[in-house]
């Protein structure tokens, strides 16, 4: 597969070059030669099978993990050469879920995404704790701010890790599934969202997600890997096709439809 | 049903607690209050003892000095630095190991370092090697030792497990358990005896000597952990999210190791293993001040030297001319400590 540049004038924020990565030294390549693009202000879906190499090269473009062979750039510079913590101020990473097991407050989550802005010795200033608490806003979950997160639902957990990302003021989010856990009303929400954050602030996202239904009208560029590497890019309706999405899943009942400016996909049972 | 109300009330103090939502405003707050309780427990320390601290007689009696100057005092300070030093490694262990139950007992490392100081002790190494006691550095490479082990077990790609991580403390401890009694069978008489006097943990000491030389390796150790409370406080919250965030995680775990294993090292080598002090110490912190690590690390540093004072205090007092080995309290009290921790942990993570 060529570059796969999906425009954008400013050119690319994100960039991955014929990336490859195994994680056990002669191990298995879980990303093979994979390249993508993602313009600056662009909201880019990664989708592909389950195993198909996708949470690892969103850590790959996090700079959580070190490509074997090929490159990560970001706004054009190798990110490795970028320091961690300045990264840490363009970059904002969101897993799956918030893993820990002490009941820190959702609040205290969400102020680590203020320690990069802040130095070893420095606590958090009273205009970090503002802005800790216009993220959890931004995501509609105020209420929870004083909550243990040990004692939240997956949801409200993912809701917290987005707003933490959010309190870091990063050009650009990865996001490793975040609507798995969530009902379809935030599911839409979260969309809706990322799309209001690109508008106002010209925000970058790349979002691996599973949820096919969701990307036409919402997204502006769609990558698809399958076995490590980008086999399919482009807008959604180029990609949101039954031979292409056929070929992704290696399943032949995929069936894709345009119907209330929506492209509704699903498999034949 | 009471485990329920606990943790009702334990959440009611929480948001009392937290009224004050930055965190540098809570540490102030806590420090000022845990200087008045280390204060007191000082003196309460220093009052009791088998004979009570009579201020007259310490200024005409020249006996009263020696007692008070070259036993009761040196013996107190080193509770307080070798209870400072346990709670500060157990709150950064907890936080690197996102375990609550983690401590250098629990996780092998008091018993690797109480072996390598057996081995230094059964050779009759006691002497110094270019002013460097050996028994320190036994002691340190085998508690050393142990964290690597223990962490390596435990560890599968980028989870620890807890319950692995625990299973594998257990084991290390058993095998060096065993080499230490190995070690004393063989030993001569004399070197079996001090080697069972320190195992259990107890601090008589005399004179001030020990303490400094202590000091001279505890210190870096703690400073170490200390510039390293946000870089853990960011690992206790999620592993890939502190790396996304900046902290380089191989080096925050590589520094954590050597300045615990070189703290709990130092600290079994002159007292013994002395178990469960950074399991309480920490956890009493966290209920009383919030879960940010960057409180519990000093915190617990503070209120870890009160504790053990208190602790060597009763072991001094509580047989009238014996004494109980301080270790043995602090197991006591901390043994359930643990039980009731295990269980509230089973219900956040199916271990």
């Amino acid at each position: 597969m060529e570059d796969v540049k999906s425009g954008g004038s400013d050119g690319a924020l994100v960039e991955a070059r014929g990336v490859s990565f195994a994680y056990a030294e002669g191990g298995p390549e879980v990303v093979r030669g994979a390249s993508l693009a993602v313009g600056r202000g662009r909201l880019a879906a990664l989708v592909g099978a389950n195993g198909s190499g996708k949470s690892t090269l969103v850590r790959l473009l996090a700079g959580l993990l070190k490509p074997a062979d090929g490159e990560v750039l970001f706004g054009g510079v190798p990110l490795a050469a970028i320091e961690p913590r300045v990264r840490a101020r363009r970059v904002a990473y969101v897993p799956q879920t918030v893993s820990t097991v002490f009941p820190f407050t959702a609040l205290e989550v969400v102020l680590t995404g203020r320690s990069p802005y802040t130095t070893r010795f420095r606590f958090e200033s009273a205009r970090d704790v503002e802005a800790a608490r216009a993220a959890l806003r931004a995501v509609d979950a105020a209420h929870l701010e004083s909550r243990p997160v040990t004692e939240l639902s997956g949801g409200e957990r993912q809701m917290v890790a987005l707003a933490r990302a959010l309190a870091q003021e990063p050009e650009c989010l990865l996001l490793d599934e975040p609507s798995a856990a969530l009902d379809l009303k935030h599911r839409a929400g979260l969309i809706r969202h990322l799309r209001r954050l690109r508008d106002e602030q010209g925000m970058t996202a790349l979002i691996i997600t599973h949820d096919l239904m969701l990307l036409d009208p919402a997204f502006d560029s769609v990558f698809a890997m399958r076995r490590g590497a980008i086999t399919a890019a482009g807008a959604p309706a180029e990609v949101l096709r039954e031979d292409v999405l056929a070929g992704i899943y290696g399943d032949e009942h995929v069936r894709a439809r345009r119907a209330f400016g929506h492209t509704f996909v699903w498999s034949e049972l | 049903m009471e485990g329920a109300r606990e943790l009702a009330i334990n959440q009611k103090s929480k948001v009392a607690n937290q009224k004050s939502v930055v965190a540098g405003a809570r540490l102030r707050r806590a420090l000022v209050l845990l200087a008045l309780v280390l204060v007191a427990s000082t003196l309460v320390a220093l009052w009791v003892g088998y004979q009570r601290l009579d201020l007259l007689a310490l200024r005409t009696d020249e006996r009263a000095r020696v007692i008070f100057f070259e036993l009761r005092l040196p013996r107190v300070v080193l509770a307080g630095v070798v209870g400072a030093s346990l709670g500060l490694v157990g709150a950064a262990l907890q936080a690197l190991f996102r375990n609550p139950l983690a401590e250098p007992l629990t996780l092998g490392v008091s018993g690797g370092g109480a072996l390598g100081a057996s081995v230094a002790i059964a050779f009759g190494m006691g002497a110094r090697v270019g002013g460097l006691p050996v028994v320190f550095v036994a002691a340190f490479l085998g508690a050393c030792a142990s964290v690597v082990v223990v962490y390596r077990l435990a560890r599968t790609g980028a989870t620890v497990l807890p319950g692995a991580l625990l299973l594998a403390g257990v084991v290390v401890n058993t095998v060096a358990a065993a080499g230490v009694v190995i070690l004393q069978y063989f030993a001569d008489y004399s070197r079996a005896l001090q080697i069972l006097r320190w195992m259990i943990g107890s601090l008589d000491v005399v004179g001030f000597d020990l303490v400094w030389r202590m000091l001279l390796f505890l210190v870096p150790g703690w400073l170490v952990l200390l510039a390293m409370t946000r870089d853990l406080h960011l690992l206790a919250v999620d592993e890939e999210t502190a790396q996304s965030l900046g902290v380089n995680v191989r080096r925050s775990e590589r520094l954590v190791y050597v300045a615990s294993s070189l703290i709990v090292g130092v600290t079994v080598a002159v007292g013994g293993t002395i178990g469960f002090v950074g399991l309480i110490v920490p956890h009493a912190v966290r209920l009383l001040f919030g879960e940010d690590v960057r409180v519990v690390m000093p915190c617990s540093f503070v209120l870890g030297a009160a504790f053990l004072m208190l602790a060597d205090a009763l072991a001094r007092t509580s047989f009238g001319a014996g004494e109980l080995p301080v270790g043995a309290i602090t197991a006591l009290a901390g043994g359930p400590v643990f039980l009731w921790l295990l269980r509230r942990q089973q219900r956040y993570t199916a271990m």
